[in-house]
């Protein structure tokens, strides 16, 4: 860590051109509560640590074409206190809500959360199942992606020299939309997820479900996405039958690996449980 | 390297350090400025014994860095009291002996400070997760908790 330099940037490009210069050795600083353990434990040494937090395109969370735009560094606590972005978006909310303790809260960001980039990640199979995107500047303008193509495998990430991620963008909401994140982790609080199940789903007048994603985390190098739990949601009225098929689907489509926290057969039928079990909350959800 | 000059306000009050880029806000605090109430346990996170208010947010200063805290107000438990008068947490924590050892004890007054100037009414459920990331090796926790819900009380009752 020593020779470690600290860059608190005022804008974007300043951002990017000190990312750029240090050609991987730089770290972006948001709400540190990964990147302060990393730095500790010796696990990384970067020359520079680029801190994001003086950006004012960072900062905030906006209403934007009928969806949400969340700054790279709002904190969990700053999602959980805006109460449109709850009403819209309660499980990508309520995943960003469960990293950490109330002090991680205070500092921890989704961005960072998704470019982390552990399997594990609590913020993000919610996201990915809303359909957020990231807006990503670097050395050639901005640029906007799919969360779901951000984590590449544990640790890794798609961006490439120079870039970070500036916002999520949430998409805007039709009407009898909802969605919900459930984990099981095996202590009751602040633990790492062995199974994240998050749902978005859209429902008619009728209560017939017309758009559905079932994403799972912590059961597979990267979140999967699970098509056949969607397809069997999609035109049915959210009953027992169709969460029935939304559970088998998603412990087919698990790939846990086995470990003291939780064997392949027990992740492998909570994933079903969790995934059937967020699809009848959010249909709870959209339908209220 | 350089050290980093810093200025901030701790506790009301202005304060200047010099620090190197990677040292944590609880290093800061505790070897330069002088403020050893807030305690180092685990420096992952995961304990709470070093917890301080940043700009209002209860935070981790082992997962803050010292230059972070430039322009940003920070408190620390030795701003709790007011003079030789204890906060009301601190006083019924001495009257309920909801501490032992006394070491998370800093952490869990700031943390429950956090939470009663939002809510003045919790459930024991709200007190128990609020209070999560500070962990106790001694009292088993009925006792903190406890004694935020009977704190809780007197000052709605006040």
């Amino acid at each position: 860590m020593s020779g470690m330099r600290y860059e608190a940037p005022g804008s974007v490009d300043e951002a990017v051109a000190l990312l750029a210069d240090a050609n991987g050795a730089a770290r972006v600083l948001a709400g540190g509560t990964d990147l302060l353990v990393q730095l500790r434990a010796g696990m990384i040494s970067p020359d520079v640590v680029v801190n994001i937090k003086d950006i004012s395109e960072t900062h905030g969370i906006t209403a934007e074409g009928g969806g949400f735009r969340i700054g790279a560094s709002v904190s969990g606590a700053e999602m959980g206190e805006n109460a449109a972005l709850v009403a819209a978006w309660p499980g990508v909310v309520e995943g960003a809500e469960l990293i950490g303790s109330t002090q991680v809260q205070g500092r921890a960001t989704m961005t960072g959360n998704l470019c982390n980039a552990s399997p594990a990640a609590d913020g993000v199979p919610a996201l990915i199942a809303g359909g957020a995107t990231c807006t990503i500047a670097g050395p050639n303008g901005t640029r906007e992606a799919p969360v779901g193509d951000i984590p590449t495998g544990p640790g890794k990430t798609s961006l490439g020299n120079g870039e970070f991620i500036v916002a999520i963008n949430l998409p805007a909401r039709p009407a009898n939309a909802s969605d919900a994140y459930l984990r099981m982790i095996p202590r009751t609080e602040m633990d790492i997820a062995i199974v994240g199940a998050g749902v978005n789903l859209v429902l008619d007048d009728d209560g017939t479900c017309t758009a559905a994603s079932v994403v799972l985390g912590a059961v597979g190098p990267k979140t999967i996405t699970v098509a056949d739990a969607a397809a069997a949601l999609v035109g049915s009225k959210v009953d027992d039958a169709a969460l029935e098929a939304v559970k088998a689907a998603a412990s087919a489509a698990a790939t846990p690996i086995d470990d003291k926290r939780g064997t392949v057969a027990y992740r492998t039928k909570v994933a079903g449980v969790l995934a059937a079990r967020a699809a009848a909350i959010a249909a709870t959800r959209a339908r209220s | 390297m350089a050290k980093h000059h810093v200025t901030t306000t701790i506790n009301g009050e202005e304060a200047e350090y010099l620090c190197e880029p990677q040292e944590t806000l609880l290093d800061v605090l505790r070897d330069e400025v002088g403020l050893t109430g807030t305690k180092e346990g685990c420096s992952s996170g995961d304990c709470g014994a070093c917890s301080v208010m940043l700009d209002g947010r209860l935070v981790c200063s082992c997962l803050v860095l010292g230059v972070e805290a430039q322009g940003k107000t920070v408190e620390t438990i030795e701003g709790m009291a007011d003079g030789e008068e204890l906060h009301p947490l601190q006083q019924k924590f001495l009257e309920e002996a909801a501490l032992q050892c006394g070491f998370c004890t800093p952490g869990v007054l700031i943390a429950a400070k956090a939470l009663l100037d939002t809510n003045n009414n919790p459930t024991e459920t709200e007190v128990r997760y609020w209070l999560a990331g500070n962990l106790c090796r001694c009292t088993g926790y009925d006792k903190i908790v406890r004694a935020v819900m009977d704190t809780a009380a007197d000052m709605r009752g006040a």
